[in-house]
Parts: C-alpha cells; sequence; structure tokens
C-alpha cells in the first residue's frame, strides 16, 4: 500500500500537474477564440450588416443604441494595412544589415554589444517608442514638411520601423547564425568574396528564417495599438498621402471601446474588428508555418 | 617532372600554438601527393595553407614562402579569390550549397564572371563528366544536391571544384566520411584526374595513400619527418619514426 502511494507521488503527481496546465491553456485559448468569434460575429447575425459592407465601405456612423446605423470599417483597415505595410518596407532592409553586420561583418561586437542591445530593444514597452514618437518625430516631421500638425501615416509608419526591426533582426541573425560554416567554407574555396559568400550563399540558405522574422514584425505591426494610436492623428477618413493623417483597425478600438453601451451597434462592430485582427495574425501565422515548412523541405 | 608547389621553411602559429615549423617540401606537378601522419600532426593546416584558407582563422600568423609555378602566394601583391581559382579544394564531409545540382556547379564560374547560358551548360557537364558524376544526375539537375548520396554528394563537391578549371586540387580526407564503394569511386577518379591536375590530399588511411599517390610525405607534430616516392616511403622508410607509424606501432 505505502509502496504503491510512493509510486503515485513520484510518478504521477507531477505528470498530473502538467496535464492539467496545459489543458487549461488550452481551453483558455479556445474560449478567448470562441467569446471573439461569438462577439464579432454580433454585426452580422444580429444587426444584420453584410461581410462586404464591414470590408468595403467607409461610411462608418455606428448606432450608440440598438441599430440602424452604418458600420464600413474600410479606412481602419486601410489604416491598418498601410502603416503596417510601410513599417516593413522601412524596417526590413535597415534590419537584414544589422542582423548581416552582427553576425559575418563584426561577429565579436555583434555577440558582445549588438546582440543584447537589441535583445533589450524588443521589450521595451510600446507606450515608451509612442511617447518619444509623439514628443519628437511628430513635431519634426510637422517642421520638415511644412504641416499644420506631423501627426500622419508616415509618423506611425516610422515609430512602428523602430519598434519591430529589432525583432527582425534578431530573428534574422538567429538564422544567418545557424548557416553551416562549411557552406562558408566551400564558398571561399572556389575563390569568392567576403560579400559573394554573403549574397549568394549564405542569404538564400538563410531565407526562410529571414520571412519567418519579416512576418512576425509584420504581425507585431498590424497588431500594435499604442504607439500608433499615439501619432497618427485619429483622424477618420482615407489618408491622401504619407504625411496625412488617418486612423487604424487597433487605434479605434482603444479610443472607441470604453464609450459604447455593450449589444450596442457601436459595441459589436468593435468587436468585428476584433476578431479581424485575430483573423489577420492567425493568417500571419499559417504564412510563417508555410514558410518554415519550405525551408524544412529545401534541406 | 616539373615542381608545381615549392614550400621554403614554412611556419605557421595559431596565437601561441606553433602548428607547422619549418615546413620545406616540393610538390611535383601533375601527380599526388598524400600526406599522412597522426592526428593533429598539421597535414590539414598543411593543406589549407596552399590556397590561403588558414588566412580566414583568427589569431593566425604564417612565416615563409610558398611559390605557386615560382611566385609567391603570401606575397602582398597576391589576390587572394584568384589563388583560391587556381588552387580548388574538396572538403573532407561533403558540403553541396541547399541548391541545385546545376547551381552547385555553376556558382564557381559564377562569381568569376561566366554569365552566358551555353557556356555555364558546358562547364557543368563537362564538370560533372570530370567528377564521373554526369550519367547519374543528368536526368535531374535542377533538383536540390542535398538529396544526393553521400558518395554522390562528395563527387558533386569534386565537380564544383573543377568547374572553375584550377591548376591544383587539395583534398582533405575526402573519403573519410564515405562508404567503401564510394571511396573506391573517389579513388578512381583521383586516378583520372591527376593526368591533368596536381593533386594533393591528406588521408589517414595508409592502404589509400599507397593506392593512389606517386609521393608521400609524413607529418608528426607539425614537421615532415620524411617526404619522397610513395613506394620507397612504404617499403624502405630513412627514418625510424616514419616506419614505427606506417608498421602501426602507433598513431
Amino acid at each position: 500500500m505505502k509502496l504503491k502511494r510512493e509510486k503515485w507521488k513520484k510518478e504521477y503527481l507531477g505528470r498530473t500537474a502538467v496535464t492539467l496546465a496545459g489543458l487549461f491553456i488550452i481551453v483558455l485559448t479556445l474560449a478567448i477564440g470562441a467569446f471573439l468569434f461569438y462577439k464579432g460575429t454580433a454585426t452580422f447575425t444580429s444587426d444584420h450588416h453584410t461581410v462586404a459592407e464591414f470590408l468595403f465601405s467607409s461610411n462608418w456612423e455606428p448606432a450608440q443604441q440598438g441599430s440602424g446605423g452604418k458600420v464600413g470599417a474600410a479606412i481602419f483597415i486601410v489604416g491598418s494595412i498601410i502603416i503596417s505595410a510601410f513599417a516593413l518596407l522601412l524596417a526590413t532592409p535597415f534590419s537584414i544589415a544589422a542582423a548581416l553586420f552582427m553576425t559575418e561583418i563584426s561577429p565579436s561586437a555583434g555577440r558582445r554589444i549588438l546582440q543584447p542591445a537589441v535583445e533589450i530593444f524588443v521589450g521595451i514597452p510600446s507606450v515608451v517608442y509612442g511617447w518619444v514618437g509623439l514628443t519628437v518625430l511628430v513635431p519634426f516631421l510637422a517642421k520638415v514638411f511644412n504641416l499644420a500638425y506631423g501627426y500622419s501615416v508616415l509618423a506611425g509608419a516610422i515609430v512602428l520601423a523602430v519598434m519591430i526591426s529589432p525583432t527582425i533582426t534578431s530573428v534574422a541573425a538567429d538564422a544567418i547564425r545557424s548557416v553551416p560554416n562549411e557552406y562558408r567554407e566551400a564558398s571561399y574555396g572556389l575563390g569568392s568574396t567576403r560579400w559573394q559568400m554573403i549574397y549568394r550563399v549564405v542569404i538564400p540558405a538563410a531565407m526562410p528564417g529571414i520571412l519567418t522574422g519579416v512576418v512576425l514584425g509584420l504581425a507585431r505591426a498590424f497588431g500594435e495599438a499604442l504607439a500608433v494610436a499615439m501619432v497618427i492623428g485619429k483622424m477618420q477618413a482615407f489618408p491622401k498621402g504619407l504625411l496625412s493623417p488617418t486612423t487604424n483597425l487597433t487605434a479605434e478600438i482603444t479610443a472607441s471601446m470604453g464609450n459604447t453601451a455593450e449589444g450596442s451597434e457601436w459595441n459589436n462592430a468593435l468587436w468585428a474588428m476584433a476578431l479581424l485582427l485575430l483573423i489577420i495574425s492567425f493568417l500571419f501565422i499559417v504564412i510563417i508555418r508555410l514558410i518554415g515548412k519550405k525551408g524544412a523541405d529545401k534541406t | 617532372m616539373e615542381t608545381k608547389i615549392s614550400v621554403k621553411s614554412l611556419n605557421l602559429h595559431y596565437g601561441e600554438f606553433h602548428a607547422l615549423k619549418n615546413i620545406s617540401i616540393d610538390i611535383p606537378e601533375n601527380s599526388v601527393m598524400a600526406l599522412i601522419g597522426p592526428s593533429g600532426c598539421g597535414k590539414s593546416t598543411f593543406l589549407k595553407a596552399l590556397n590561403r584558407m588558414d588566412d580566414l582563422v583568427p589569431n593566425v600568423k604564417i612565416e615563409g614562402t610558398v611559390l605557386l609555378d615560382g611566385k609567391n602566394i603570401y606575397s602582398p601583391e597576391t589576390d587572394v579569390t584568384l589563388l583560391r581559382k587556381r588552387v580548388g579544394m574538396v572538403f573532407q564531409r561533403p558540403n553541396p550549397f541547399p541548391m541545385s545540382i546545376y547551381d552547385n556547379i555553376a556558382y564557381g564560374p559564377r562569381i568569376h564572371g561566366v554569365k552566358s547560358h551555353r557556356q555555364l551548360d558546358e562547364t557543368v557537364e563537362s564538370s560533372l563528366c570530370g567528377a564521373a558524376l554526369w550519367d547519374e544526375v543528368k536526368d535531374r539537375l535542377h533538383k536540390n544536391a542535398i538529396g544526393l548520396s553521400g558518395g554522390q554528394q562528395q563527387r558533386l563537391c569534386i565537380a564544383r571544384a573543377l568547374a572553375i578549371k584550377p591548376e591544383v586540387l587539395l583534398m582533405d580526407e575526402p573519403t573519410s566520411a564515405l562508404d567503401p564503394i564510394s571511396t573506391m569511386k573517389v579513388e578512381e577518379l583521383i586516378g583520372t584526374l591527376k593526368k591533368k591536375y596536381t593533386i594533393v590530399i591528406v588521408t589517414h588511411n595508409m592502404q589509400q595513400a599507397a593506392r593512389i599517390s606517386e609521393n608521400t610525405a609524413f607529418f608528426l607534430h607539425g614537421e615532415i619527418v620524411e617526404y619522397g616516392e610513395t613506394g620507397q616511403l612504404f617499403s624502405m622508410p630513412k627514418e625510424k619514426k616514419t616506419e614505427a607509424y606506417i608498421t602501426g606501432r602507433f598513431g
């Protein structure tokens, strides 16, 4: 009897605790997903709007109470897409260059100085980036481009680019570092210069990892609320250019969620936007998996 | 026979470690020179000194001269990439790039400026034929090279080295990661390649050295104990240490 209890303690106690904790996390995630799906579809089920209206119309006048307003979220969706796209365009070349510098060109400085610095930058809270953007970048843009206010797509994109480039850099650097040294030796042995070795062998071999970093950066940019909301201007109109203000999904959700009544059309429409964010980030994860699989097939 | 490479009092330090001590040796053209000796004796280091791959190691210091066709490769005027084009290398573990068979072979010509498709096609075919691999891969040139067997990969690496039309081929234990049949194929290949190229090969296998080489050098603790004609060295070594090593009493 005693022996059996000993065995129970040694074998099953830990196993049960770990299993329960694991199940809890899975249930929690599914519950959040289900809740978001339930809330997010109310716009289409109980308020009887079409998905097409939500995605493609820019007429955004949801009713405060009951229903009967317009829920066209196209401005927010377009805002999110162009700001993230520009942020990615700005951040990717710099990040890959930085990753190459700290792995191939100057590995010792990379390990001792750049790597820790990049890791710290990944961990800086987004409100700090937003505040610095608000205090430095927005007035700077206003002055340089002679604008009334510096709040703009460009300001949002720059803040996001600075925010996501450490993520891309650190994932890309890991990918480059994991390229086997034998490839580098083989390339040198054939009389290549260091640069030829880097762009013809190392970058292609590290490509799946680099792309994973880019998609991770994109996912972070898309889901970021605070930093963008602080510098984008929150104006409900399509941007006329890089220098004009607009708004996006996350900024609208954070700005309005406190003002809406539970169950109203406005509230439901915000939940629909939250569901859209979840779907988009889910798509990004699928893309990362596909890239990873393609990379694994190659080697 | 003409001397292709002439090494004079070569000393090499890795930081404090004296890895090569006063090496002097002449390597004749169009023949196979085998380097034998126990692990850590400096034979691989010496091999890499012949196309300056040692340069890539941090804290390395090299003194002395290595004359390739009478010109010192360690003189400041040497273009290292050009040197490595003339002195190709095959490594211990097969290391094809993770790209197609075709792109692997075309890699060398491309980095040295060949763009014409016809010329690249010709080089790929002739190099693969030269490495006795053409018949096995001609139908899947655009498949990834990682899918080849270990022996095929190593012959691919030899073909890749041949594609830049080198004069000398350095081989660092090219068969140590291969099975006996693949080893036999690579050895046969070396036998045909020596008609056109000067080959220096590091090997741990003394039967292999005896089978394929004209000359053999025995390395011990960073020095050349003895070198000369292979048959001579194996049947009547001049030095006691050489005799002890080749009869298996140490190493």
